[in-house]
């Protein structure tokens, strides 16, 4: 007696394997590390090599740990390791990044089933594994004896000094992959022209965002204020890299774009409200926790069943 | 199960089932919340697990005690009573005697009231035996639980502080005259502390809990393989491939079919 994991017809086969649409996304962020790399130095290379190297062996290690087929050739844990890299300050030490590929591999996706079993995206919980424990070295900006302060800690000390043309170009503080803007909407053109993601969460996300912005902020509709809250921090790189990751978003349409608009009024409630200056992340990690509730009440209906309300009227 | 009727429960080995066999944290899973909530250092875990012990003990020898003048129906309320009533005393002395390990504990003493490990023996074993065997239970459940304590909060205190038993690594190294480098470099280190928070705890138990399973299935695979028999053992932590259970080998989650039902069901037919 054979069983076999499969559900009954119709299959559709897509021209797409989950490799290809890793290398898709690992290219799109080429742009990111590029700028990441010419903008911080060297050390920006080696911190992205040391994140994605150790990601690799990680997973590689699992497997070989629980006898199973080595799953490292459909590139997602490069994705995760390079994703890692790009949101860490430079100046972390060599230890941080292997530290946080372990948790991002082993912890968050591995123990739990592997790619697609992950309930929250692995990269981004190990961002706030390492926001939370080394909160001092998570929160050190400071390069070429640069002041520190990232421009939205800046925005949030009510000094308006930031230049928006400065941070859409990317020649700011911050995290790696963040400063620039235009390095992550090339990369995210890259994706949608191909096919790997579309708008329904990263649209909704910065719409949303920019709209309780513009409601709740306490500023008006101050055009500059918004601006800098589009480009700084790292709601760029989230929105179009992390809140579209297949494993974690909601499956229908709707979902999608409800679980948008939440990650957009999230991240500017902790953005607004909270005292840390940031929120993308927590507000991602909030969302993929809440994905399965939003599943259960957006579950689509097939083409022809009549709907309840209906039948009940018959009767 | 099956070895607990036979056998007439000896003061040692209920002693021996509470601290190992039966480990209320690591095995028996109760008594979570004080579990996840005190353990943030080795000596918080161990001065919960020691009140605990002192409360069960106590507790479970006046329970075996009034067994029979206790009604049925109202047994609950009669035993919370009873454990309430300790909690009190043992908190009374805590906060005389040592007032810093009750602040740190705060409000988890006089939540002793409602831990599931007491209430559990109580209703488990202290009603349906004698004071003595009830004492040595309560004796090996306590230990058990201060073991499994102190155990937790050692590990998330080495990673997230840096300390053993309150101790810092650079005290330790300065007692032991370690060279000034190793001083230096010690004091460099940063400790990853969110295992000394919330979440700290559930990475530790869950991992101690997975050790301890992979040690409990390895042990049912060497006990079990010769022969089993149906309801021999416990059929739901053998991992052997016997005549009685059907492997999927396709199934990726390993999903098992029980097959005890129909066979003996087959049996009966017969």
């Amino acid at each position: 007696m054979e069983y076999k994991n499969v559900s009954s017809n119709p299959h559709i086969r897509d021209h797409m394997s989950t490799g290809k649409i890793m290398l898709v996304v690992i290219l799109a962020l080429l742009p990111t590390t590029a700028y990441g790399v010419f903008h911080f130095g060297i050390k920006a290379l080696l911190i992205v090599l040391l994140s994605v190297l150790s990601s690799i062996l990680f997973e590689w290690l699992f497997c070989k740990l629980i006898k199973k087929e080595s799953t490292i050739r459909d590139n997602s844990c490069v994705v995760t390791g390079l994703l890692l890299a790009l949101n860490l300050p430079v100046s972390v030490p060599w230890w941080i990044p292997i530290i946080g590929s372990f948790f991002a591999i082993v912890i968050v996706k591995m123990i739990f089933g592997g790619l697609g079993k992950n309930f929250m995206n692995p990269a981004l919980g190990a961002r706030c594994f390492l926001v939370i424990s080394f909160p001092k070295l998570m929160t050190d900006f400071a390069y070429d004896a640069f002041s520190g302060a990232t421009p939205l800690a800046q925005l949030k000390s009510g000094s308006m000094s930031v230049k928006i043309t400065d941070m859409i170009i990317g020649n700011t503080a911050g995290t790696i992959g963040e400063t620039s803007m235009l390095a992550i909407v090339v990369g995210a053109c890259i994706m949608i022209m191909l096919g790997v993601i579309d708008l329904y969460v990263s649209g909704t996300y910065i719409l949303s965002f920019a709209v309780f912005i513009l409601a709740f902020a306490g500023r008006g509709f101050d055009m500059p204020y918004l601006c800098a809250h589009l480009a700084g921090g790292g709601l760029m790189l989230g929105a179009f890299f992390m809140a579209t990751d297949y494993v974690t978003r909601p499956v229908s349409k709707k979902g999608q774009i409800i679980y948008g608009i939440f990650l957009g009024f999230m991240t500017a409630i902790f953005r607004i409200f909270s005292p840390s200056a940031e929120g993308v992340s927590f507000a991602i990690i909030i969302g993929n926790l809440l994905v399965p509730v939003i599943e259960r009440f957006t579950v689509p209906t097939p083409f022809g069943v009549v709907k309840n309300s209906n039948r009940k009227g018959g009767k | 199960m099956g070895k607990s009727s036979k056998n007439k429960p000896t003061c040692s080995s209920v002693f021996l089932n509470g601290l190992i066999k039966e480990n209320p944290t690591f095995v028996l899973m109760l008594g979570m919340c004080p579990t996840l909530a005190v353990t943030s250092s080795a000596i918080n875990g161990m001065g919960m697990g020691l009140t605990t012990t002192v409360v069960l003990t106590m507790s479970n020898i006046i329970i075996s005690l009034l067994r029979k003048v206790i009604p049925d129906k109202v047994r609950i309320p009669a035993f919370i009573v009873i454990i309430a009533s300790f909690v009190t005393i043992v908190g009374q002395f805590l906060e005389a005697f040592v007032p810093s390990l009750n602040a740190s504990l705060g409000i988890f003493i006089p939540l002793i009231v409602v831990n599931c490990i007491i209430l559990g023996r109580a209703e488990a074993f202290a009603s349906k035996n004698g004071p003595l065997l009830s004492a040595f239970d309560g004796i090996g459940m306590g230990l058990g639980f201060t073991v499994a304590l102190t155990c937790i909060g050692l590990v998330r205190e080495i990673i997230g502080a840096h300390k053993v038993f309150g101790i810092s690594f650079y005290h330790l190294a300065e007692l032991i005259h370690a060279p000034e480098g190793v001083l230096n470099w010690i004091d460099r280190q940063y400790p990853i502390a969110i295992f000394v928070m919330a979440p700290g705890a559930f990475f530790v138990l869950a991992f101690m809990v997975a050790f301890i399973n992979s040690i409990k299935l390895k042990e049912n695979k060497k006990n079990v393989a010769a022969d089993c028999k149906v309801g021999d053992h416990d059929c739901a932590n053998c991992k052997e491939k016997c005549e009685h259970r059907f492997y999927d080998e396709n199934g990726k989650d390993g999903s098992v079919y029980d097959k005890h039902m129909s066979k003996e069901s087959e049996e009966e037919g017969e």
